[in-house]
């Protein structure tokens, strides 16, 4: 799948230009319009067989979750900040590559042997924690890396058990890849925007100017949610199960979803077979909060594919999802456009 | 005087954020014979505008209502929420909800769970069902349910769910209703998704451009058993916002304000504050910016299903707008 490819380039919120490239290139033959916007979205424009007077966009972020480099010291370790929603606490002993030149190094930290009984009992700050790189000095640090240079997870894609995915930043890859699909299909019967938003993980940046560009009446958010179903867990406390198909929001920090929409995706669900399921959290967002609110605001519906260990260096997602995903969107589009004519 | 019929049904019909429907039609009802154009954004936003020559002067309320969300159904028919608009879920034990269709319920708790603090988590609705598929025969996942309590009014005081900020929208309405001559450009905006962070201010501001916008809400009074210490008290008059947490006034429109409250012996008070977002916070940043202040009626347990606000201060706060309006 071209989610394998698109799982590997790094794309640390603010250095999206790897994943970029790599979108870029895989549309611009099927776009009528393509733009990167200045501060690196990409947006983009399809032309349907049909006119619509309905401007509806689709949105997927660029961007994942990761580290950036902070400080060298004397050793040549490299002390880092997170950059957007990383838990402290899944770092240790990872793989990363850093910078353009993807420099491998390893998270390290002090062996258990060594800790006190009350450090075991804690997670380790970020400040106990140093990427190494295998060099013996700072000046030889200093020939790979730099203070500034962007930390991305190393983590090998695969496709295991029934039918999953394993990989780093499927948040938002995933919907990425959902949206290159939709871009290369040239049955779509309707015009439609899709735009590749940067910095979405460090609080909804590039959103923001792509839905003042494209002013759309409509905007669905294509992206990988949460997903949480530990044994005896009750059915409310799990936000998303995997397999159990788009995950369709109600409400998240920064919005509530349209109802017409939410709704009317519900009915194509239910009418063409495809599974689905509701968010059931109020917890995180996405770029509708931006698009929303923006000029003279927009309906926003949001479908997302259940990702486990999301913000992680190892994702999993199901196909399946994947794939209702995609073709509960193209039943989407006709049933958006068709409507008041 | 307060015509109380319009206002108990302004306060008690559904309308929680995103779902403002019908309390956008029963205004536009109330409203339309008054007002030269009215527009529906694509928010939801109800724009009433009265056209004049002078500066674009808006004047808005939020219309949405505090509302709780379904989630999840259990299989015994219990239903599962989360919040719409800031609450403490420790108010919310033992009140009763009411959904779109009518379908009551009562919002209850875990009571045999091993933490102290009350979270949403922990808490349910009961609609007294027998199992899940009774259930959702009657609420589905994604109805929002608003509090059902009843609206009581005494010679002094009303006692009500939703006065945050309906009583905003009534004042609104009045102000429709004995319009005099004004040499304002007047849009009236009945924003949506006020509870949730002032989503609607913001585009209703981004197409209407005003120079001018006054917003009414209702504000926290602090004078009851052991508060902490605030300038706000009930029955001391309308509240001008000097400051909160998303704003800070436009002097000239606060000095008009202080200016009107003297010559037409109006009953104020001044309130800086740290409490949420209002409406005037996404509306005085809209492009160029805005002058803005906050024009508030003095309101006891806000966000619960029994906040009491009195008539005299409702009346200062009408007599305000109406002086403001009138004033060039």
């Amino acid at each position: 799948m071209l989610l394998e490819k698109l799982t590997l380039a790094n794309g640390v919120s603010g250095n999206e230009k790897e994943v970029r490239n790599l979108i870029y290139k895989e549309i611009i033959d099927f776009a009528d319009y393509i733009k990167i916007d200045k501060i690196g979205n990409i947006i983009a424009y399809k032309k349907g067989k049909k006119k619509t007077d309905k401007k509806i966009l689709f949105i997927a972020h660029m961007d994942e979750v990761g580290l950036i480099v902070t400080d060298i010291d004397e050793n040549g370790f490299l002390k880092f900040s997170t950059v957007g929603g990383v838990d402290k606490r899944v770092l240790v002993s990872k793989t990363v590559k850093i910078g353009e030149n993807k420099i491998p190094g390893v998270i390290g930290s002090k062996p258990i042997h060594l800790q006190k009984k009350s450090e075991r009992n804690e997670a380790f700050e970020l400040e106990d924690l140093y990427i190494d790189i295998g060099v013996d000095s700072r000046t030889d640090a200093e020939i790979k890396v730099n203070i500034g240079d962007y930390v991305a997870f190393d983590t090998k894609y695969e496709e295991f058990g029934n039918g999953c995915i394993k990989a780093k930043a499927l948040d938002d890859r995933v919907g990425c890849s959902i949206l290159i699909d939709l871009i290369k299909d040239e049955n779509i019967e309707y015009d439609f925007y899709v735009a590749f938003s940067v910095m979405e993980e460090i609080g909804l940046v590039g959103a923001g100017p792509v839905a003042f560009n494209v002013k759309p009446d409509i905007c669905v958010i294509v992206e990988g949610t949460l997903c949480y179903e530990m044994p005896n867990l009750d059915s409310h406390l799990m936000p998303t199960r995997l397999g159990y198909g788009p995950a369709i929001s109600l409400i998240d920090r920064h919005t509530l979803y349209d109802f017409e929409l939410r709704e009317k995706t519900v009915s194509l669900a239910k009418q063409h077979n495809i599974p689905y399921q509701y968010r059931k959290t109020s917890s995180g967002g996405n770029d509708a909060g931006e698009i929303q609110v923006s000029g003279e605001g927009a309906k926003v519906l949001a479908l997302s594919v259940p990702t486990r260990n999301i913000h992680s260096s190892s994702s999993i997602i199901k196909k399946d999802d994947y794939f209702n995903t995609l073709s509960l969107i193209k039943y989407l589009i006709p049933s958006i456009c068709k409507e008041d004519k | 005087m307060i015509d109380s019929n319009l206002l108990k049904n302004m306060v008690s019909i559904y309308g929680p954020s995103s779902r403002e429907e019908r309390i956008r039609n029963l205004i536009i009802k109330e409203i339309e014979e008054y007002v030269d154009e009215i527009k529906i954004d694509q928010l939801g936003n109800l724009i009433a505008h009265k056209a004049g020559c002078g500066d674009k002067l808006m004047i808005s309320a939020n219309m949405d209502q505090l509302g709780f969300i379904v989630i999840d159904i259990d299989e015994k028919g219990f239903i599962r929420f989360t919040n719409i608009g800031k609450c403490e879920p420790i108010h919310l034990i033992g009140q009763r909800v009411q959904f779109e269709n009518g379908i009551k319920g009562v919002i209850f708790y875990e009571e045999n769970s091993t933490e102290n603090k009350i979270t949403f988590e922990k808490l349910y609705i009961d609609i007294g069902s027998n199992k899940k598929e009774d259930t959702l025969s009657k609420v589905n996942i994604g109805d929002i349910c608003i509090l059902a309590n009843e609206y009581i009014e005494n010679e002094i005081t009303i006692i009500s769910p939703n006065l945050d900020d309906r009583l905003g929208c009534y004042i609104l309405v009045e102000v429709i209703k004995n319009l005099n001559n004004t040499e304002y450009d007047l849009y009236f905006v009945f924003t949506t998704q006020g509870k949730v962070g002032a989503r609607g201010a913001k585009t209703a501001a981004f197409s209407i451009e005003p120079d001018i916008s006054l917003v009414i809400d209702v504000n926290r009074a602090r004078d009851t058993p052991k508060q902490e210490r605030s300038n706000v008290k009930l029955f001391n008059g309308v509240t001008i916002d000097i400051m909160n947490n998303s704003y800070i006034t436009h002097s000239e429109i606060k000095n008009t304000l202080l200016d009107l409250v003297v010559k037409n012996n109006i009953k104020y008070q001044l309130e800086v504050s740290d409490d949420d977002i209002t409406d005037a916070g996404s509306i005085h940043l809209s492009k160029y910016g805005v002058k803005t202040t906050v024009v508030s009626i003095p309101c006891r347990y806000v966000h619960t299903s029994s906040e009491i606000a009195t008539k005299e201060d409702i009346i200062m706060c009408l007599k305000l707008i109406n002086s403001f309006i009138g004033k060039l």
